[in-house]
């Protein structure tokens, strides 16, 4: 399993094309008043606003599922936690696992959390799949005036990434190759897993401590104004992709409530 | 253009006892093109960031000056400087030095080729017109031969090496600096970059270089000066007449010095039984199918350009890598060595990585040796073999390139296998260790060990290998 952030969209779509920094704001714009409820309505709305502006940032909704699959795995961990320790074990009875019983009131609280789950964390990876990591560090030093050295200091350690899952695999067959191997028992593979990743990052400081010292050798921090080679440009249709998912977002809170089914998240 | 000038330059890092430099006095001219040669641990890396100005004065000891243009490179706009606005010396996106150094992968901050030239001109606030078509004119001057948009994990070693060299040359050096520039890459790639420099040197740069292998670098220059280890220049002049002068003291101390060949050191019996059996061995996208026996008391050579699958042709026979068709046969073992267990393995066959870091697992020279369990003797006797002896306690990781690559062929020994498998082991060596591992190497084949050795370096092959093994050529 590696980090995957290149993006899988077709540029072209008209919300792909908006500015980063615009992007990752309305994406916190939308996804963050979510969090204010626990009803599933909310959820199930957001969720569905979500689904619908899709194609309008050029993701299919294969690659979608492909992107989200740890989703899925945390859905399955609320399910499973619900099942097991739910207080509230209102509605008719469905299934009786043991001393569990599963009923319509279990199941329903689940898919309010698993809905939630899913509603808050797509955006954001909407937003990784549609944006390319340079240019999100180029817009967020241009348009958000966050400080060089964070953000192309981020984006040049993220290049070195994928070269951890090689040294990984390559400590892993030293080891073996030095007669080390853990067999069945979990001590020694947690003692084994400790000294590999131990040697992990040995190797990542000082990787990183080199390429530290060549952009320090190519100028880099060194106080004299930056420019930049790849203009990212913030206009009327950003402001207006932020207001949109801030008013979305309080439509669907704004749904919630009048229904009467707003729960708080605290209270 | 620069000019350099080191008068009674001396240098001594933080914590340790002895001097990097000492009496260091040099002149080096406007566009010279100057070899720095010497035995390793002479300073020469040490030389090299001195006037990069990456010494800051809490690291170390200074003596004496170093100037470039009468400046001292600590001071003023140089790489690595002080941040005081009040120190810097006006720059119009040019920079008087620039530094190459050796691992093209942590040199390339960018995803993408054109991004990473650009980077140097970001940081030196030169205006957006005027970037890419500075961007444009390095990349054509090194001979680059993709679009700015190639993606920098595309690139192999030689590429990538280039590509960094663009990123430095964009920004008009006046002193270039080339700390060991192809030491990391495979023959092919150490061409491409020499091939690069020999376009970009030329008059108008001074230059610097520090490079192992010397025959291939003296077309680059015009003028040798050689290091003297904790002391300051033992010769300096025209290559021919330093050579002439020192050249077989230089020889034993390790520089591998033009016109001085090693002795061949072949088997004198014939091999022994057939070790392992390689049949119709082929690994998916990576190894296409081979076939080759393994026989005791012989060195075999696998040789062939890069992507040929030679690495995994060596896991493969390690039992580090199952194969995805054909069979390794162990006779005498019913199982295929990727089913064995570590331990078993660990007896039987003995793998050197590449890079020997991958390989350590304790904190103490010692116990890397003592890890399989081999009697206080035996590890003993390794470390006076290997000359480690006097590193016994010392943290693995500090050790220097060569004393590693030593390390980990005698914690290969450690477990008195049949089967010695190493995977580039000259790579980066200077004469002496080279040597050194030479003769090891012939003296565990006559002995009676079997021995296969990826290699790249043709002086390997021709000195050492019995038989040699080609992939990647139909």
């Amino acid at each position: 399993m590696t980090l995957v952030l290149d993006p899988v969209a077709d540029a072209a779509a008209p919300l792909a094309r908006r500015n980063p920094v615009a992007k990752l704001a309305a994406a916190l714009l939308f996804a963050l008043p979510l969090i204010a409820t626990l009803d599933p309505l909310t959820a199930a709305l957001g969720l569905a606003v979500e689904l619908a502006v899709l194609p309008l940032f050029g993701v299919r909704y294969r690659v979608l599922a492909r992107r989200a699959w740890p989703l899925a795995l945390a859905a399955a961990g609320i399910l499973i936690t619900m099942v097991l320790f739910a207080a509230d074990r209102g509605g008719a009875l469905l299934l009786s696992l043991g001393p569990f019983d599963v009923t319509t009131g279990v199941l329903l609280s689940a898919l309010g959390l698993v809905l939630r789950v899913f509603a808050v964390a797509l955006p954001g990876i909407i937003v990784f799949a549609t944006t390319d990591p340079t240019d999100l560090a180029d817009a967020l030093v241009q348009n958000a005036r966050v400080p060089a050295r964070f953000a192309i200091g981020a984006l040049a350690a993220f290049r070195l990434l994928p070269l951890l899952g090689h040294e990984w695999q390559m400590l892993t067959l030293a080891r073996r190759a030095r007669g080390i191997d853990a067999g069945r028992n979990p001590v020694a593979r947690l003692r084994l897993f400790a000294s590999t990743a131990f040697g992990l990052l040995v190797g990542a400081l000082r990787r990183g401590g080199r390429l530290a010292v060549a952009m320090d050798a190519r100028g880099f921090d060194s106080r004299v104004p930056r420019t930049s080679a790849r203009r990212q440009h913030f206009g009327p249709a950003d402001w207006a992709l932020m207001a949109g998912a801030a008013a979305l977002a309080a439509g669907a809170l704004t749904v919630s409530v009048v229904t009467g089914l707003f729960t708080p998240i605290i209270g | 253009m620069c000019e350099v000038v080191l008068r009674g330059f001396g240098w001594r890092h933080a914590g340790r006892r002895a001097w990097a430099l000492r009496g260091v006095d040099l002149h080096i001219a406007h566009g010279e093109r100057v070899l720095l040669l010497g035995p390793s641990g002479a300073g020469k890396s040490t030389l090299l960031a001195a006037l990069a100005g990456l010494l800051p004065e809490d690291s170390g000891e200074a003596e004496g000056e170093v100037q470039i243009d009468g400046l001292d490179p600590r001071r003023h706009c140089f790489p690595g400087s002080p941040r005081r606005p009040q120190d810097r010396a006006p720059v119009a996106g040019n920079e008087r030095v620039g530094l190459l150094f050796q691992d093209p992968q942590t040199q390339l901050v960018m995803a993408r080729s054109g991004d990473d030239v650009a980077f140097g001109l970001e940081n030196r606030g030169v205006p957006a017109g005027e970037i890419w078509p500075r961007v444009g004119e390095a990349l054509d001057r090194v001979g680059f031969p993709y679009p700015m948009s190639r993606p920098t994990a595309a690139l192999s070693g030689g590429e990538a090496q280039r590509l960094a060299l663009a990123g430095v040359l964009v920004l008009r050096p006046g002193l270039l600096l080339l700390d060991e520039p192809t030491a990391n890459l495979d023959p092919a790639g150490a061409a491409l970059v020499r091939d690069a420099l020999t376009r970009t040197c030329q008059r108008d740069t001074t230059t610097i270089l520090v490079e192992h292998r010397v025959a291939e670098a003296l077309p680059l220059v015009d003028r040798v000066v050689v290091l003297e280890p904790g002391g300051g220049v033992r010769a300096d002049g025209a290559p021919a007449a330093v050579f002439a002068a020192c050249g077989d003291e230089l020889a034993d101390r390790g520089v591998w010095v033009p016109g001085h060949p090693i002795a061949p050191r072949k088997a004198v019996a014939p091999p022994g039984d057939v070790l392992v059996r390689v049949r119709d061995v082929a690994v998916a996208d990576r190894l296409p199918p081979v076939e080759v026996d393994v026989r005791a008391g012989e060195v075999l050579a696998v040789t062939g350009p890069n992507g040929a699958g030679k690495s995994t042709l060596a896991l493969v026979l390690g039992g580090l890598l199952p194969p995805t068709a054909g069979r390794v046969e162990y006779p005498g073992q019913p199982a295929p060595p990727h089913r064995w267990r570590a331990a078993a393995l660990a007896r039987r066959v003995g793998s050197v990585f590449q890079n020997p870091e991958h390989q350590f697992v304790t904190t103490r020279v010692v116990d890397e040796l003592a890890l399989a369990g081999p009697p206080a003797s035996v590890v003993d006797d390794l470390l006076a073999r290997l000359r480690l002896t006097h590193l016994a306690p010392a943290n693995p990781y500090t050790l220097s390139g060569g004393e590693a690559r030593r390390l980990s062929v005698a914690t290969a020994l450690a477990t008195a296998p049949r089967l010695l498998i190493l995977d580039e082991p000259t790579f980066g060596q200077d004469r002496r260790t080279w040597i050194e591992l030479a003769d090891l190497l012939a003296g565990l084949r006559d002995e009676g060990r079997a021995i296969v050795a990826v290699t790249h370096d043709d002086a390997f092959v021709s000195v050492l290998a019995d038989r040699r093994r080609c992939l990647g050529f139909p």
